[in-house]
């Protein structure tokens, strides 16, 4: 058994390891997982100074309480999170998206995300994870990737390996965005809708409701009224799309959705909104707005560019 | 062929082949798809065949929606792609235990369950394409006598290796999933092995299908 370990004492709401996720396995029905909020992510891995595809632990609105056995240990959470560390009965406060040390004994509490959901946990070394189909993303529901393909259970041990000398602080100035306005391109059903559920569903607002997960985002709003048939022969799903449901209601695909789905496809969300869609947590209102492909690829180049600015300034 | 190849999003490609469902537009589909997994065109993530779609999404770092439609487009086919493809038995246990909907289903089609049956295993099955839950397989075409709507209140739980009929099609469910197929047997095969890391599920898109039924004694050995 190595020396360096955290010994669960709260698994929290939904804490899975991810990476990237699982290329190549949709056509077996095998989603893509991995991180639902990819900047943090990568962030996350930065601020390491780990390679990009190294696991994580994300964790969702409440978070793990981990206590740490081991040598002196550089960790850095990102995402907007409420954390504390726990050491010799002193409550310590500190911040995201800088490396902290964590030393022999103390106990990470990750207390909750704010008004978001994911926030992930990366440590200056790897989490001693199992692989699956080139990923170690956990998908549930298959029961494959890390920890069996289950969430984080009370009492089990994990096991960290590669240890690094203790990091720079590397610091990143990030604010997560709160927009609610989501951006989409039109789906390939967009026909199937009356001319008044379209300027509907453009024009008012839907409910993110508790019916979310990984798998997907239920929304409650306006019925969106269909005119040609509210089943298609199934077809295959992306991350982002929006099916109508027969009761009329949207629902988003995230990143560990079914692969094949039988409702109109109304729009798909544009790559460059899909991290902050994905931070919208129940009870918040969404409004969603239509744009092309051509303007989506711009806004897609911006966010990338972006993302690399951050890691550029890392201090 | 391919009819019409649009966006699905900024980072997909959607390619129409048709909207019938049948053995002739699915084997283009999955041809195509064949020949793209050996292509090696740049930022492919993943490739969706379908009974008359098939979506292709994309890494918008690596590639665009304008690029990789060329590529496709200008795709060469080999011809007789179809060597991936076999012929697959699965044996299936009828007891009353795991025949959920057989009764049911005698009512709805006006058939006696040994009729039933009977047709079932005395055909071969296309398998149209896998997925919804990891390695399930979606088969296809049922004779006409058996042709039956799915239940009116779908199932919470379906047991996992069930086999399931609906409409001209049936599956297998890979996994204890919610479910609203009529379920008449139960395989002991695993048809996803979560364990195995590579071809984890028995059954791919262009497969064919023969199942044979089984006592329940060799179901239970077969088990062991």
């Amino acid at each position: 058994m190595n020396k360096n370990y955290f010994e669960v004492l709260r698994p929290g709401i939904n804490s899975t390891f991810q990476d990237s996720g699982r290329n190549n396995f949709y056509h077996i029905g095998i989603p893509f997982s991995g991180a639902m909020d990819n900047r943090n992510f990568l962030l996350a891995n930065t601020i390491s100074n780990n390679g990009i595809n190294n696991p994580v632990l994300e964790f969702a609105y409440q978070g793990p309480k981990l206590k740490y056995i081991g040598e002196n240990i550089s960790i850095n959470v990102t995402g907007d999170v409420n954390f504390k560390i726990i050491r010799k009965n002193k409550n310590l406060e500190f911040g995201c998206y800088e490396n902290i040390v964590l030393e022999n004994n103390d106990c990470l509490d990750v207390l909750s995300t704010n008004r978001s959901v994911y926030g992930y946990l990366s440590i200056g070394g790897t989490f001693e994870v199992d692989y699956y189909l080139n990923s170690c993303s956990t998908n549930t529901k298959a029961k494959i990737g890390a920890n069996s393909g289950e969430k984080l259970e009370i009492g089990q041990i994990i096991q960290l390996k590669n240890i690094k000398k203790i990091l720079p602080k590397n610091k990143i100035e990030y604010l997560n965005s709160k927009i609610e306005n989501i951006r989409i391109i039109k789906g390939p059903h967009f026909d199937y809708f009356s001319k008044d559920a379209i300027v509907s569903f453009f024009s008012n607002e839907f409910n993110v409701t508790k019916l979310s997960d990984r798998m997907g985002i239920r929304l409650k709003g306006p019925k969106i009224n269909n005119i040609k048939n509210t089943n298609i022969k199934s077809e295959g799903l992306v991350k982002g799309v929006i099916q109508i449901t027969a009761d009329g209601d949207p629902i988003i695909m995230l990143s560990d959705h079914g692969t094949i789905g039988g409702y109109p496809k109304i729009g798909v969300v544009i790559s460059a909104d899909y991290d902050k869609l994905v931070q919208i947590p129940p009870g918040t209102k969404i409004k969603f707005k239509e744009i092309n492909l051509k303007d989506a690829e711009t806004i897609f180049k911006l966010y990338e560019m972006e993302t690399q600015n951050l890691i550029s300034n890392i201090k | 062929m391919i009819k019409n190849i649009s966006n699905l999003g900024d980072a997909a490609l959607y390619c129409d082949f048709g909207t019938e469902v049948n053995k002739e537009i699915n084997r283009n589909v999955i041809n195509y798809f064949n020949n793209l997994r050996d292509s090696n065109f740049l930022g492919i993530t993943n490739i969706t065949p379908s009974y008359n779609k098939l979506v292709i999404s994309f890494d918008l770092k690596l590639t665009s929606f304008a690029k990789l439609k060329k590529q496709v487009e200008n795709l060469e086919l080999k011809k007789n792609n179809n060597s991936k493809n076999n012929l697959i038995k699965i044996p299936v246990c009828c007891a009353e235990e795991f025949a959920l909907d057989i009764k049911r289903l005698q009512k709805l089609l006006k058939i006696n369950e040994a009729k039933i049956y009977e047709t079932f295993f005395s055909k071969n099955y296309y398998c149209y394409m896998t997925g919804f839950i990891a390695g399930m397989p979606f088969l296809g075409d049922m004779d006409k006598s058996l042709f039956a709507k799915r239940l009116e209140t779908p199932r919470v739980k379906v047991p996992k290796n069930s086999i399931g009929i609906t409409e001209q099609f049936c599956n297998i469910y890979t996994f204890e999933s919610p479910g609203g197929w009529n379920i008449i047997g139960k395989t002991p095969v695993d048809i996803f092995d979560n364990k195995k890391n590579t071809d984890p599920n028995l059954i791919n898109p262009g497969d064919t299908i023969s199942f044979y039924p089984i006592s329940k004694l060799e179901y239970e050995k077969k088990y062991e």
